[in-house]
């Protein structure tokens, strides 16, 4: 693992004060965010198209593309998505305590990309401490004129300002995010005809980027984009952060270039399973993601396209390590009551789906099962992913209640023995569930 | 004929100018609400209608979207105990419990002395440092059932006024999901997130 680090090299070498403006332009903050005062807005998305960079919030789609995509009216929008509440997740997280200026410098870019004047962040309500530091950050940019009117000694006028959320995963969902920053209930939009770049916060063309995903753009304008496609694999250029979490000696969040393989992740880089204990399921992109295991996938290249060719996805990065003890049956109901609780519930088929795989997959574990709940649990799930296939053929207006289905997808590919012998025994045959000390 | 604290309508009035359109401040507010009341009454819905000229109706089909606005007398210190998947991997149920039991306060409920309020939590984002719980929405991470009696046991003694993450995790916690590296020296005073612009932290500054 020689590839240099990018959005959290600041971080590594000074953690001390990385989150300070002062750090932040000793170590050449700010300087990207001036040169792009100067640039045109061609010039600027032409750049971050050429340099690959993909959303790095979930949908992976190529972050260029996506604000030339903005429709000319105006005013135009800037939401900033921090509203991290996948499962599994927690990378986004760090790169708003520790280096917040980064995110700040990459929305003065984007800005100018876009003209855009109001740039909002929403931060899930459960970051309390995140939010802290980018509103001193924030602070900290307006006092020295970064931010606010002229900025950086120019012309532009930008005004940031820091929204909070109040406990919905849903309102990571984009459309969901603009009502709920609208003042409404989280609830995703119907697209069409409400893509954000049409017709978004406000009715107004909108861009919604992740925070990891502008923190990359002064390194990208920094380097140029040869040297950032240079970083990682040829199909998926740059570093990307994977939180890894669960059944490893070594739980946090890596910067690594794209094309490692699982093995090296969870062996190497994470130190293995605790307890010298096997590996039996990985969940490579977060909760929503269909689940991996050692016997198929192992040696696969972490790459948004590998894990597409293998019936998953590489999500918001977020990898969840399963050890041998652990209980499929337990493990997947955990998940989808996750989405049954978190369904916005304006669609049936989400909002009674999930439900009903819930109490299917809890009454399987705790010893009520039967013989044909598998298939029922399938049925159910084909309702809200027609053919359960992935990427999902969905009924819904989002993808939450497709998501659901993916542990579903992973007892009937890997576990359905696993899942007849709770019925067979009229319990769970893992139990007691073993934890670590 | 606001009925709160000259404070608590300044900041709404700041609030609402800061924003594009008004109903955008209906989440902050909601806050603000809460901050001055404890938890969300019916009055504090009307206020916050009257504020962005909107319906209460419409309000309360906002307020109950959200799970972090509560609309029952919450305790002065609300407990959150992660059981999603990943700390559910490593005992997170099992500090749940431990919550429940040492504070004699089922999940969902709030303690007859009003101390204390219990619930658990789907994903808080501390998936590396699981089992994660928080304390008025202040972290504490890599926390064993153990530790979680003892904080349950702290907040009874020591009742502190500012609820400060670094703190608690010094006292309570163990495997981090990250370096947190820099102290901060702010913290909640109410079962809301501490946050300078709305006016609920604790205590100024970001050290």
């Amino acid at each position: 693992m020689t590839t240099p680090l990018v959005v959290t090299k600041r971080m590594t070498e000074f953690p001390a004060d990385s989150h300070t403006i002062d750090r932040y332009e000793e170590t050449g903050g700010y300087e990207q965010a001036r040169r792009a005062t100067g640039m045109s807005r061609d010039e600027l998305v032409e750049e971050i198209k050429t340099s690959g960079l993909l959303g790095r919030g979930g949908a992976a789609f190529s972050a260029g593309l996506k604000w030339s995509f903005l429709a000319p009216s105006r005013p135009s929008y800037l939401v900033i998505n921090a509203d991290e509440s996948e499962p599994g997740t927690f990378k986004d997280r760090q790169l708003l305590e520790r280096d917040p200026h980064q995110m700040l410098e990459g929305i003065i870019i984007t800005a100018i990309a876009n003209e855009v004047h109001d740039a909002f962040i929403y931060i899930r309500g459960e970051y309390p401490k995140p939010a802290r530091r980018v509103q001193a950050a924030v602070d900290e940019a307006y006092a020295k004129g970064h931010l606010g009117k002229g900025i950086l000694g120019s012309e532009y006028d930008l005004d940031v300002m820091v929204h909070l959320g109040a406990g919905a995963y849903i309102c990571g969902e984009e459309t969901a995010l603009i009502n709920s920053l609208e003042g409404l209930r989280g609830e995703p939009r119907l697209k069409p005809p409400y893509f954000p770049a049409a017709k978004g916060l406000y009715m107004q063309p909108t861009i919604v980027n992740n925070v990891e995903t502008v923190s990359n753009l002064p390194h990208i304008l920094a380097m140029g984009a040869e040297e950032f496609i240079g970083l990682g694999h040829p199909l998926d250029t740059g570093t990307f952060m994977l939180s890894v979490s669960g059944h490893v000696k070594k739980p946090g969040n890596y910067e690594l270039p794209h094309g490692i393989t699982w093995r090296d992740l969870i062996y190497d880089v994470a130190g293995g399973i605790p307890n010298d204990r096997e590996l039996k399921a990985i969940i490579p992109g977060g909760a929503s993601s269909p689940w991996f295991v050692p016997q198929i996938h192992l040696d696969h290249q972490i790459t948004k396209d590998m894990c597409a060719e293998a019936g998953s996805m590489l999500g918001s990065g977020a990898v969840i390590v399963m050890d041998d003890k652990t209980c499929m049956v337990r493990a997947a109901e955990r998940i989808v009551r996750f989405f049954a609780h978190e369904s916005c519930g304006q669609c049936t088929p989400c909002r009674e789906g999930t439900t009903w795989m819930e109490m299917i997959l809890r009454r399987i574990e705790e010893g009520q099962g039967r013989a044909i709940d598998l298939d029922l649990l399938l049925d159910v799930s084909d309702n809200i992913s027609v053919g359960l296939g992935w990427p999902p053929k969905m009924t819904t207006i989002c993808p939450l209640g497709p998501s659901a289905v993916s542990p579903v997808l992973a007892l009937r590919d890997y576990f359905r023995e696993e899942v007849n012998a709770h019925v067979e025994l009229g319990g769970c045959p893992l139990r007691p569930v073993e934890v670590h000390a | 004929m606001s009925h709160w604290s000259e404070a608590t309508q300044e900041r709404a009035r700041e609030i609402i100018s800061r924003y594009p359109q008004k109903r955008s401040a209906v989440m902050p507010l909601l806050y603000l609400a809460m901050a001055e009341e404890g938890y969300l009454t019916n009055e504090g819905m009307e206020e916050v209608a009257a504020w962005v000229g909107i319906t209460p109706a419409q309000v309360q089909a906002v307020a109950s979207f959200y799970t972090m606005y509560k609309r029952r007398r919450t305790g002065q210190y609300l407990i959150s105990c992660c059981t999603s998947i990943s700390c559910m991997l490593l005992g997170g149920d099992d500090v749940l419990h431990a919550v429940e039991d040492e504070s004699g306060v089922p999940h969902g409920e709030t303690g007859a002395d009003g101390l204390l309020s219990v619930e658990h939590v789907e994903c808080i984002g501390a998936c590396g440092g699981a089992p994660a719980v928080q304390v008025n929405y202040e972290l504490i991470e890599g926390v064993t059932p153990d530790k979680a009696r003892d904080l349950v046991r702290w907040l009874g003694s020591a009742q502190p006024e500012v609820v400060n993450t670094d703190e608690m995790q010094e006292l309570f916690g163990g495997v981090r999901s990250f370096d947190w590296a820099i102290r901060d020296e702010s913290g909640a005073v109410g079962p809301y997130p501490a946050f300078q612009p709305l006016g609920t932290v604790g205590s100024e500054g970001n050290a």
